[in-house]
Order: structure tokens, then C-alpha cells, then sequence
């Protein structure tokens, strides 16, 4: 019996997939990025420990908000550090015909994780960075994780929205930006980018944590930042 | 004069027999379209809301009241026409001589009068003093009859916010039957009732009925003459748009001349002029502007109605509300929406001038309607903060498709049913009085059954139940007792004359109780289940707070362990109420509703189980507490949402507030967002929701700077407020409620 370890659930999410969206975050990254927003969901043994069939039952109390677009959001922490879990909690969603989707920051290609991208109706994918040394520097691994996934996602035909947190001075240029337009055009399963600014909110749960906030000395993007990316991204998305 | 006015409508029983719903069934045009066909406000219009803005900056200038006559009783003949810029106005009448002019009105108590009056710097004039001296007011009878133990619950605040020294309120006239019959054919009607009492018995209802169709005649003649005295002659029906807006209004402002009741509600005017609005246009002669600028200054004439209130009373209901409410959209029976251009254009003077709490807009929220009309309400919703949604599905199988909202969140079928509104107890405190065996430690008063102090070391969830249902029948019996008293008094001594005239003479009623404190007592009693709850005592052996070890359920995550407690403290109370029959056969009924009460409630109970603070607020309505709800916004609405209407006819309330980043990126996303939300809410057959769309911090701004934010308008509990009108009390409370963010 297959049981996920569960930070928290969002039961309207509105901003992580299409539509209103029942979000489960996920325990467990292997990632550390300098600009994590859940600090809390680092620890794969840590938060609470759920069945799927338990999961099930909150997300269906929930169906009937879910309109034509929403569904169910698998986020984290890297939900793939969980696949059995998130493989058999969408078998279940996709037997009640809740759409699903995914919040992921790519992730080795296992069969555990195929078998997820099966019954995946969207991906959400995190696309941290331009380049190899700023993936290395900055999230701890190589920018291949992130374009390999998005390959196999291509190959598998699933729609598929990129997203960016933009942080001033590490991935703020035009450069870095066209970059990801470039590689969203070359995969005919793009259907979105998403830029979002760097936001410091989650200080408080570093501190908590006792731990330090790495990015805490960088500045949030001013809006006209924000504005002028998003502008490069048109007329295509 | 009947075949002229009614001329190009289709015909059927509602000719012969006084039955508005029949008309609209035969003549209303659904509209399935979106907001594109409106038209904005004309310069005319500009000009008259410029002055009335004028007026409303020096009636907050002068502390919330411009003036007051205090020679005058308030009554449909006593004050000569007043207008705001007559050559200017489509629709006119106002209360007293002058705009934003209030009057007295001691028929509720003159007490009560006398004090709002020295509230703001006035006296009330020794003419009307003398007047009330030989004259018995509600007040006068209520506290007359009341018992020793009536006191007790009122001055212990166990039950509070009783309507025994001011109006009742919460009836809605029909006011539409003026516009489609005039005034002489209701006449007649009612005149043919009253003879028909001639072959009964005359026992003590039919003698009362009998003498209340006497004022009621009596009252629709004075209607006759207020209106001739606008040079308006409503002896007739409407021949046109602007004369049934007219029409209607005037029998509304009768009301409201008459009566200072808690709340004055309109009805369900929007798709009723709808009709007559069409048929202008089809004759040619009205445009869309035109209809547009009809519904303008109506609306600004509702926006200018005022009470003269205590500020004891704004305690209960802060901001000065009126709730004039009035209920859009909706189905019919026979499946079609009764959305019509005319649902738009009563929701575009949010747009035309500006948002508003009064009218308090109320949208019969369906699953049905129209998807370009739930998008055009979300968008409202975002824009303005100023409308409520209700759910059209869950009350029209029990009142049909023609009624409408008194008050918040109480729906009756418009000229068939009323209500006696009754105020709410407080369930919190209950549990307190229970526990102390009949003690309330707050007040120091001895009231219940007396018992024993459960002064052991940890709370027994079934031992506590038991003690707490003996304490809730108690309670009940008494509340019902009490508010039987004050009805009766009420009917004798403040009856609604006018309103009850635009009723059917055979008439349902019901009589609204209120619980307050069910999100407390839920998670108090979840906490006596589910965690350790020690009792701490005082020197003179009470129970003054409790230690709460461990956790426990909390209300609003969507959790049934603590959530069917709340659902059975509501269904075990309702089953009490109605062991006690009811003045008049009323029907019980129960709300879960607090207006902004709930501030003076917590401020009146001490600590509860549930680690609430002693003093601290309630949450409002039905809402779960402050900030304990961990899975997001819609596991706080199921929660909500498994309260039983059945249950609580009177009405669910829940005040909701998002932020626009959790709502949605862009406001096209928002407003889809929004009416996914109500629909998945709706479907789970709950019953009421207050949207607000804004951050915390604009409203940390208008606590700051209130100056700058004198239109902010925000949905409180079943009504809407400008933010700038609440006690400083009430808007820090608003300010600290859940603000459902993204994360």
C-alpha cells in the first residue's frame, strides 16, 4: 500500500494550474534552490503521512468547484521524490474524471515517473534558469533535468506551461528570458509561460526552520520588471 | 383606466385577482445576453449623484447624522414634499422635507428616540414629548408584560439585540401592487376582505384582523395623499416605466415614513420594471439611457433613506445599514431565468454611481442562469465588493419564484409571508451559564436551572452535552415566551400598516430566531471531545477560563468530526424551539447570523474551551473563527456548507473575503474563478455568501486614513457597509477576520 507524505493541502488554488484547483503539496525535494518558497517541504520524512484513497476523498469534496477547467494540482516539495503516491493518487483522480496536474521541477526519468506522466492531463514545469552554471550555482543540479523532462513531455504530447520565478540579477536579463521563449517554441506542447516575480514572504518559514533565507539580500523585481519580460514573450504566449 | 394602463400586457388571472407573480410569469422577457446593451450614467445623472456626494460628505462631517426634525413623528403625511434638485429628478419623494433629513419615530419606544435625538446634539421637542406622554409605545407594552426572567436573559446578555424598543422590521411590503393595481383597486380588496370577516365568529384573531384591515385601508388612503402631494396621482395603476418606478417607490417610502423597522427591505423590483420598461421601448419611447437613468434615481433614492439610531444600536448593527435589499436574478419554475435587462441595469448603478452598500443587492444565485450573467456578477463582485449571492436553488422549492430577501438572508414569498424578526441568542455564553450551573460569571446573574458547577478537573464531553441540552431547552422556551411578548406588543402598538396592506390579508408567518457564537460553541465542545479541557475556577468557585491540552478539530477545514457538531447544535436547537407554540401560528424559524454583533457578543462572554480569549469577537455568522481555517477557502466553505437550511430557514450567513492574487492572475481568471466557486458552493446546497474581493491592507489603509476611503464598501454579514461607517471596534474585527490568500 502505496502512502504519500503530505505537507499541506490547498483547497482553492487558483494560481498553480487552470481553473480552481485542489492542491496537495508534497513532501521531499532533492533540489536546495536559493529562492524556495516551501523550505517546510524539503524533508522527505517530514508532514504527515495520507492514502491515497484518503487524498481522494478531500479532492472530491471539492469536485463540485471545479468547473469545466480546475482539477487537482500535485505540488510540493518535488511531488516526483513521491511517484508511486502521485501515480496512484491521479489513477484515482482519473477514474472520477478530475483533471491533473502536475507542479514539478523535472526530474529523472524512472519508470515510477513515466508512469506518472500517464495520467497527467498538464505539467507545470520549472525552468529555473538560462544557464548550466546558474542551475549548478543556484538549484544544485544541471539545467538537463529540467530540458530532458521537458523532452519526454514533448514526445508525450502533454500541454505544458513553463514557469519562472524571476530573481533581479540571477535570471533578470532579456537574454534569459528569450531563452526560455526559445525553448518553449521548440516544444509544440508549450502552451503557456508563466513569469512569476521573486517574493519574500517565506522568510518567516526559514526562520522558523532555523535556517537562513539565501536569498534574502536580493530585491523583488519592480513591476515595470515583470512587465517588460512578459512583453518579450508575445505575440507567441 | 385599468384597460389603458395595462394596455399591451398579456392578460390572465393576475387581472382579476390581485397576483404579481402571474404578471411577471406572463410578461417578462428572460435575457440571456451579456452586459453590453448598458448604458452609463447621463450627465443628468452625474449631476444629481455630484449633489447627493455633497450631501453625503457633510452628513460624515457632522458625525454621521445632518439633520434631524424633532418636532415632527414620522408618518406618510406629516412633511411637506422634499427633493434634492426637483426640475432634476425622474423619481422623487423622500422621507422628511429635506434630503438626508431624518425624523423621529417613537412609536418602536420613546425612549429610544429621545436618545438617538441627544446621541447627536438634538432634543426631542417637547411637542412631540407631550404627545407620547399619554401614548403607549411597543416599548411600553412589551416591558409591561415581560417576566423577571425575560429581564434576566436580556440584562445578562444571554439573549440580545431583541426588537422590544425599536421597529421589527424585516417585512417587505409588495410594493410592486401599487404600480400594477393602484392604490384604489387594493383598496377595494381589502375592503372586500374586512366584509368578508362579517360571517365568522369574532374571537380575538378575527376581532384583531378586523381592526388591523380598518388601518390598513386607512393607511393606503394616506398613501394616496403623500403621493398627491408629489402631484402624483397612485390612485390609478402605472401607465408607464417611469410611473411604475414611481408608483412603487412611493409605496416603499410609505413604508419607510411609517416605519423605523431594524430592516426596511425592498423586495424583488428589478425584473417587475423590467416589463414595463420594455413595453416603452417597444412602443419607441424610452431608450436604453432613459431606462438606465429610471433605475439611477431610483436607486439614488433608496441610497438616501435614513433611521434615526441609537449608537447602542449601531453596536448591533453597525454602519447604519437599512437593508433595503433587493433580490436579482433567479429562476422561474417553469425553467426560464428571470434575469432581464433590468437584473443588469440594477446591478450597473454599482457602475453608474458607484459602489454602495444600500441597495443591498442580493443575487438569487442558481445553477441555471445564465453563464454571461454569473460572469457579469463576478465581475461586480470584484469590482465593487457590494453584492451578496443566495442560493436561488435550495429556497425556491420552498417559496417559490417570487420571493425575495428581508433583511440579509430571510427569504419570504413577497406579499404572502412576513416574519417577526426576533434577534439572536447567544450560544456561547450558554455553554458558560451551563457549565456554571446557571450562573453567568460575566454579568453576575443567577439564570437557568440551577446545578452544580462542573468544577472537575477535565471536561466530559457527554456529561457536558447532557448539561448543555437541559440549558438549551431552557433557553428556547424562554426566547420563544419573550419573543411572543414582543410581537403581540409589537402588532398592538407598532403594527405595519402600510406594509401589511401590500400583503394578502391571509397571510404565512414566521417567527426568525438567531443563534450566535456557532463556530465557538462547535469548536469549544471539539475541544472538550478531542482534546483535554480543564476548567479553571475563580475564588467564588466558578468556572472563569479553561486550560485546553492537545489539539482538536476546528471548524472550517472541511473536517465532520467537528463540523457535524455545529450541524447538530443547530438542528438540537431548532427541535427545542419549536416545543413552544408561536404567536399567531408562527412557523419557527432559525438564522445563523450576527450582523455585526458578533463584536458585542464576544465582548459580553468570557474564555470558551476553544481557546477564544475572554472579550474577544465572535466570528460573524456562520463563519468559521479567525484564522483556524489550515486547508484553504473551500474546505472553510464545506464546512459551512453541511449547515442544514432545513435546519435554519431563516438563513446561513458567510462573509468571505479573497485577495485578487488568490482569486486569480488577471480579472478575466478572477471572475471565472469566482463563479466556479459559487457554483461548487451553491451545489453543496449551501445557502449564503458575502464575497469581498480586496487585501488586508486596503483595508489597514481606510483604518489609517479613513478620510481617503469614504466609499469603501465591504460585505460584513448579509449586508454591506462603508468601511468608514463602522465603529473603530467593528473595523479592527473586520480587518482581523480571514483573508483567504495565495501561498
Amino acid at each position: 500500500m502505496t502512502r504519500g507524505r503530505i505537507n499541506s493541502f490547498q483547497s482553492l488554488g487558483t494560481v498553480d494550474g487552470p481553473g480552481v484547483r485542489f492542491v496537495v503539496f508534497l513532501q521531499g525535494c532533492d533540489l536546495r534552490c536559493g529562492c524556495c518558497h516551501n523550505p517546510d517541504t524539503w524533508d522527505l520524512s517530514g508532514g504527515k503521512e495520507f492514502s491515497p484513497e484518503e487524498v481522494l476523498d478531500r479532492i472530491l469534496r471539492c469536485r463540485s468547484y471545479f468547473g469545466e477547467k480546475g482539477g487537482v494540482t500535485l505540488s510540493g516539495g518535488e511531488p516526483l521524490c513521491q511517484p508511486e503516491f502521485c501515480g496512484e493518487l491521479f489513477r484515482l483522480c482519473r477514474r472520477e474524471g478530475i483533471n491533473t496536474c502536475l507542479d514539478t521541477s523535472g526530474y529523472p526519468l524512472t519508470a515510477p515517473v513515466e508512469a506518472v506522466l500517464e495520467l497527467t492531463d498538464r505539467v507545470l514545469l520549472d525552468v529555473k534558469y538560462s544557464s548550466e552554471s546558474a542551475c549548478r550555482e543556484y538549484v544544485g543540479c544541471s539545467l538537463k533535468r529540467a530540458t530532458d523532462f521537458l523532452t519526454r513531455l514533448s514526445a508525450k504530447n502533454i500541454p505544458t506551461t513553463l514557469r519562472r520565478v524571476i530573481i533581479p540579477t540571477l535570471n533578470d536579463t532579456k537574454e534569459d528570458t528569450l531563452w526560455l521563449k526559445e525553448l518553449a517554441l521548440g516544444s509544440k506542447n508549450v502552451d503557456g509561460i508563466e513569469l512569476l516575480p521573486f517574493r519574500k514572504i517565506c522568510k518567516a518559514k526559514y526562520d522558523n526552520l532555523g535556517l537562513e533565507f539565501p536569498f534574502e539580500h536580493l530585491p523583488t523585481p519592480p513591476a515595470e520588471k515583470m512587465a517588460e519580460l512578459k512583453a518579450l514573450l508575445s505575440p507567441e504566449f | 383606466m385599468e384597460q389603458k394602463c395595462w394596455n399591451g400586457f398579456n392578460p390572465g388571472p393576475w387581472q382579476t385577482k390581485i397576483n404579481v407573480r402571474d404578471f411577471i410569469q406572463r410578461n417578462f422577457t428572460e435575457y440571456k445576453g451579456g452586459p453590453g446593451f448598458l448604458a452609463g450614467a447621463t450627465a443628468r445623472t452625474n449631476a444629481l449623484m455630484e449633489k447627493v456626494r455633497e450631501l453625503f460628505a457633510l452628513e460624515r462631517k457632522k458625525g454621521g447624522v445632518l439633520d434631524v426634525d424633532v418636532n415632527t413623528v414620522s408618518s406618510l403625511k406629516n412633511y411637506a414634499p422634499g427633493y434634492v434638485d426637483k426640475e432634476n429628478e425622474l423619481i422623487v419623494g423622500l422621507q422628511t422635507d429635506a434630503p438626508l433629513k431624518r425624523g423621529v419615530n417613537p412609536f418602536g419606544g420613546i425612549r429610544m428616540a429621545r436618545q438617538a435625538c441627544e446621541a447627536y446634539g438634538y432634543k426631542l421637542s417637547d411637542k412631540v414629548e407631550q404627545e407620547f406622554m399619554y401614548r403607549t409605545t411597543h416599548n411600553d407594552g412589551v416591558f409591561r408584560a415581560y417576566t423577571d426572567e425575560m429581564r434576566l436573559a436580556r440584562k445578562s446578555h444571554v439573549i440580545t439585540g431583541l426588537p422590544d424598543a425599536y421597529g421589527r422590521g424585516r417585512i417587505i411590503g409588495d410594493y410592486r401592487r401599487v404600480a400594477l393595481y393602484g392604490v384604489d383597486r387594493l383598496m377595494a380588496e381589502k375592503k372586500k376582505d374586512k366584509a368578508a370577516l362579517a360571517s365568522g365568529v369574532f374571537d380575538t384573531d378575527t376581532v384583531r384582523l378586523d381592526e388591523e384591515l380598518f388601518q390598513q385601508i386607512t393607511f393606503l388612503g394616506y398613501l394616496k395623499d403623500m403621493a398627491a402631494m408629489y402631484g402624483h396621482d397612485i390612485s390609478r395603476p402605472a401607465e408607464n416605466a417611469r410611473e411604475a418606478i414611481q408608483w412603487t417607490y412611493f409605496a416603499y417610502l410609505g413604508a419607510i415614513k411609517e416605519q423605523n423597522g431594524a430592516a426596511m427591505s425592498l423586495g424583488r423590483v428589478s425584473t417587475f420594471f423590467d416589463i414595463y420598461i420594455q413595453r416603452d421601448m417597444d412602443r419607441g419611447i424610452l431608450t436604453e439611457e432613459g431606462a438606465q437613468e429610471l433605475i439611477d434615481d431610483f436607486v439614488i433614492k433608496l441610497r438616501l433613506a435614513r433611521h434615526l439610531r441609537t449608537p447602542e444600536y449601531n453596536e448591533l448593527f453597525g454602519g447604519d445599514p437599512m437593508w433595503i435589499t433587493e433580490a436579482v436574478g433567479g429562476m422561474s419554475r417553469d425553467g426560464r431565468t428571470l434575469v432581464t435587462k433590468s437584473s443588469y441595469r440594477m446591478l450597473n448603478t454599482l457602475y453608474t454611481l458607484g459602489s454602495s452598500p444600500e441597495p443591498n443587492l442580493t443575487v438569487l444565485w442558481a445553477q441555471g442562469l445564465p453563464t454571461e450573467f454569473k460572469r457579469f456578477c463576478a465581475k461586480v463582485s470584484e469590482d465593487t465588493d457590494s453584492i451578496q449571492y443566495e442560493n436561488d436553488d435550495l429556497m425556491r422549492p420552498l417559496h417559490g419564484d417570487d420571493y425575495a430577501i428581508a433583511c440579509c438572508v430571510s427569504a419570504m414569498e413577497v406579499g404572502k409571508q412576513m416574519q417577526f424578526f426576533g434577534a439572536r441568542c447567544n450560544l456561547a455564553k450558554l455553554l458558560l451559564i451551563a457549565l456554571n450551573g446557571g450562573y453567568d460569571v460575566e454579568s453576575g446573574i443567577h439564570i437557568g436551572p440551577q446545578d452544580s458547577v462542573m468544577a472537575v478537573d477535565t471536561l466530559d464531553f457527554d456529561s457536558v452535552m447532557e448539561r448543555f441540552g437541559t440549558y438549551m431547552g431552557w433557553l428556547a422556551h424562554l426566547y420563544v415566551n419573550t419573543m411572543n411578548v414582543i410581537h403581540y406588543m409589537h402588532d398592538k402598538y407598532a403594527y405595519e400598516k402600510t406594509q401589511m396592506a401590500l400583503h394578502d390579508t391571509d397571510v404565512t408567518r414566521f417567527m426568525a430566531f438567531g443563534i450566535a457564537g456557532l463556530s465557538v460553541v462547535a469548536d469549544s465542545l471539539s475541544a472538550i471531545k478531542y482534546a483535554a479541557v480543564h476548567p479553571k475556577l475563580n475564588e467564588a468557585g466558578f468556572i472563569c477560563g479553561f486550560d485546553t491540552e492537545g489539539t482538536f478539530p476546528k471548524y472550517g477545514n472541511d473536517d465532520d468530526r467537528v463540523d457535524f457538531i455545529a450541524t447538530d447544535l443547530a438542528h438540537s436547537f431548532i427541535t427545542e424551539l419549536r416545543k413552544t407554540p408561536a404567536y399567531r401560528n408562527a412557523i419557527h424559524t432559525l438564522s445563523v447570523l450576527t450582523i455585526t454583533s458578533n463584536v458585542t457578543y464576544g465582548k459580553n462572554t468570557g474564555a470558551t474551551p476553544d481557546g477564544r480569549a475572554a472579550g474577544a469577537p465572535f466570528a460573524p455568522g456562520a463563519n468559521p473563527m479567525h484564522n483556524r481555517e489550515e486547508n484553504g477557502a473551500l474546505a472553510s466553505l464545506n464546512s459551512v456548507a453541511k449547515l442544514c437550511y432545513e435546519d435554519c430557514r431563516d438563513g446561513i450567513s458567510n462573509t468571505f473575503s479573497i485577495t485578487p492574487e488568490a482569486l486569480g492572475q488577471d480579472s478575466e481568471t478572477r471572475c471565472a474563478n469566482l463563479v466556479a466557486i459559487l457554483d461548487g458552493y451553491f451545489a453543496k446546497k449551501a445557502h449564503h455568501i458575502n464575497v469581498n474581493v480586496l487585501s488586508r491592507e486596503t483595508l489597514l489603509k481606510a483604518y489609517r486614513e479613513p478620510e481617503l476611503y469614504p466609499n469603501l464598501t465591504i460585505r460584513v454579514s448579509g449586508y454591506a457597509v462603508n468601511f468608514a461607517k463602522l465603529s473603530r471596534e467593528q473595523q479592527r474585527e473586520v480587518i482581523s477576520r480571514t483573508f483567504h490568500e495565495s501561498v
